[in-house]
């Protein structure tokens, strides 16, 4: 969906039109979730959609920190599904982006505070005013993941070139086919994208890693993206900025095109071969 | 208590309840009582001697070792039902015990078996059909468990109904089982690793074969797999199975294969 459309449905209705719900999520930990999730939304966002991004996390938050709003973290996702607050409360705008907003988690509860029922609610009621909603999943396939993709329209499913995360991205495949509300309601399978992070073309040469063949094969899903390893990923974390708004970096650009993919546009992979160093580069250096 | 059948190794509690236990399932009390199909191991006790089943069990665990840690196990007392009336169960428990096996029945024993099986704390499960009978000595017809409680739950919901064919169009994927009741399995995409595709009779797979397959599991052993790309991590037929770990033969891995039974042997070719 994009922007015109919306405008012009919403002079006949303002009803027709919801935002769409993606889930972030892999099964396995520390392999870019929540990377992935602030840069996709934050991507999302400075191409005019008004998105909000949701840490579902709930007891180990991490999402404020990546996106540099931990200081301003008031009401949190569980005081909204508990009705201690308001959406609006809750909700706090990116300080870069005016159409970006990030609902935080909160550090003090657990996962059992999320339930199907409140998240639903709250879920319904972020489709109305924004167009993307973006959800950050816990790592693992229990309660706070399920809960995370139950009512998720797509999905980007984060994966490391390596075995073990191959196979948990493929255990969580199968829970989106079989436990989310489009597969319970029998309605139209969520639309599944993969995204490769910490992708290291010269490992992969040197057959330390899976290359993206590989992990296509095993997964056999649509790819949207190859997010390269780079030191600009860390460094943007520990700053608390996006990497997507490190422009020059690799990391950066990946996932400017992994938003435009996703926007239906068609962009050729990048970042899958090892750099060449040329002849001149090799002799004086650089 | 429900009403069992055993066929070749399969355990189906037929959920037979009564009104009573129904109405207070409606009523959200402590527990619900239901029917669920599990297939489990069968050890044939073919003499009553307990070393002598121990040195022969110890034999066949060494083959798959990890696949039947903690498995429960049903013990068929079939042939020495007429000779051992004094059958020394709590042995046999403590040997299974000791492999790391859980005995949770006895099928096919006499009546004064039966009775010394439950005061060792062995249910009789009754109603069983026996797998054609084969001369072989000591042998454990050795089925897998497939199952744990998530992969149950995550398992694409199974249609059944006699003599059906089931077809999967989409990716098997890791935790995911399919169950072919009755009939033939076909497959038409990738079955991951850590998948389980189970039918009673015949599976065709016409993409990679990662998981475990198992074709015949009521005792078929005319049934068949065929794979177009073998990579699997176990196939069985009627109970007969094997596991591949790193030692797949070159001549069949990735390739097409038919996959069969011979002679209570496993037999893989390239087609």
């Amino acid at each position: 969906m994009n922007l015109l459309q919306k405008e012009q449905f919403n002079t006949v209705s303002k009803e027709t039109i919801l935002g769409k719900i993606i889930v972030v999520t892999s099964g396995k930990g520390g392999v870019g979730k929540t990377t992935t999730s602030a840069s996709f939304a934050t991507g999302l966002a400075k191409r005019g959609n008004k998105t909000v991004v949701i840490d579902f996390d709930v007891g180990l938050r991490n999402l404020d920190l990546i996106m540099g709003c931990e200081r301003r973290v008031v009401y949190d996702f569980v005081n909204v599904l508990n009705n201690e607050a308001s959406l609006k409360q809750a909700l706090i705008k990116d300080k870069r982006c005016d159409n970006l907003f990030v609902l935080p988690a909160s550090q003090t509860r657990d996962k059992d505070a999320l339930t199907q029922e409140g998240v639903g609610r709250v879920l319904d009621e972020l489709k109305e005013d924004f167009d993307y909603i973006v959800c950050d999943s816990p790592a693992g396939i229990e309660k706070g993941a399920v809960m995370a993709l139950y009512f998720a329209d797509e999905a980007l499913i984060v994966t490391n070139p390596e075995v073990s995360s191959v196979r948990d991205s493929d255990r969580i495949l199968g829970i989106l086919a079989a436990k989310s509300r489009r597969a319970e309601q029998g309605a139209e399978p969520i639309k599944e994208h993969l995204v490769i992070t910490r992708y290291s073309p010269k490992r992969v040469e040197m057959g330390e890693m899976l290359s993206v063949e590989d992990v296509q094969e095993l997964l056999s899903i649509p790819l949207i993206g190859v997010i390269p390893e780079s030191e600009a990923v860390l460094s943007a974390s520990n700053s608390g900025i996006p990497v997507i708004n490190d422009e020059p970096s690799s990391s950066g650009q990946a996932y400017m095109d992994v938003v435009s993919r996703f926007m239906g546009e068609d962009k050729p992979m990048r970042f899958l071969e090892a750099e060449r160093k040329g002849l001149l580069k090799r002799i004086f250096g650089t | 208590m429900p009403g069992e059948i055993i066929k070749n190794g399969e355990i189906s509690l037929q959920t037979e309840v009564t009104e009573s236990v129904k109405t207070r399932q409606k009523n959200n009390s402590a527990v619900e009582l239901k029917g669920s199909v599990f297939t489990l191991p069968i050890l044939h006790i073919q003499v009553a001697s307990i070393p002598e089943i121990e040195a022969d069990l110890l034999k066949h665990l060494s083959k798959a070792r990890k696949f039947f840690e903690n498995a429960p196990v049903v013990i068929d007392l079939k042939s020495i039902a007429k000779v051992a009336q004094d059958f020394d169960f709590h042995g046999l428990m403590k040997l299974l015990s000791q492999q790391h096996l859980i005995p949770v029945g006895v099928k096919n024993g006499s009546n004064q078996q039966n009775a010394l099986a439950v005061s060792a704390g062995l249910a009789i499960l009754k109603g069983g059909i026996s797998p054609p009978d084969v001369d072989e000595k000591t042998s454990i017809k050795e089925k897998p468990t497939p199952t744990t409680d998530n992969t149950v739950k995550d398992a694409t919901p199974v249609v059944a109904g006699p003599d059906k064919t089931k077809v999967v169009t989409q990716p098997v994927r890791s935790g995911q089982q399919v169950y072919a009741k009755g009939g033939d399995l076909i497959i038409l995409a990738p079955v991951n690793h850590g998948a389980e595709i189970i039918a009673d009779g015949n599976i065709h797979i016409y993409s990679t074969m990662r998981g475990r397959a198992l074709a015949g599991v009521r005792g078929d052993v005319n049934a068949n797999i065929f794979c177009q790309s073998m990579e699997a991590e176990l196939v069985a037929i009627a109970g007969n199975f094997r596991v591949f770990e790193e030692d797949m033969p070159a001549e069949i891995k990735s390739k097409s294969v038919r996959i069969h039974l011979d002679n209570e042997q496993l037999v893989i070719t390239q087609i």
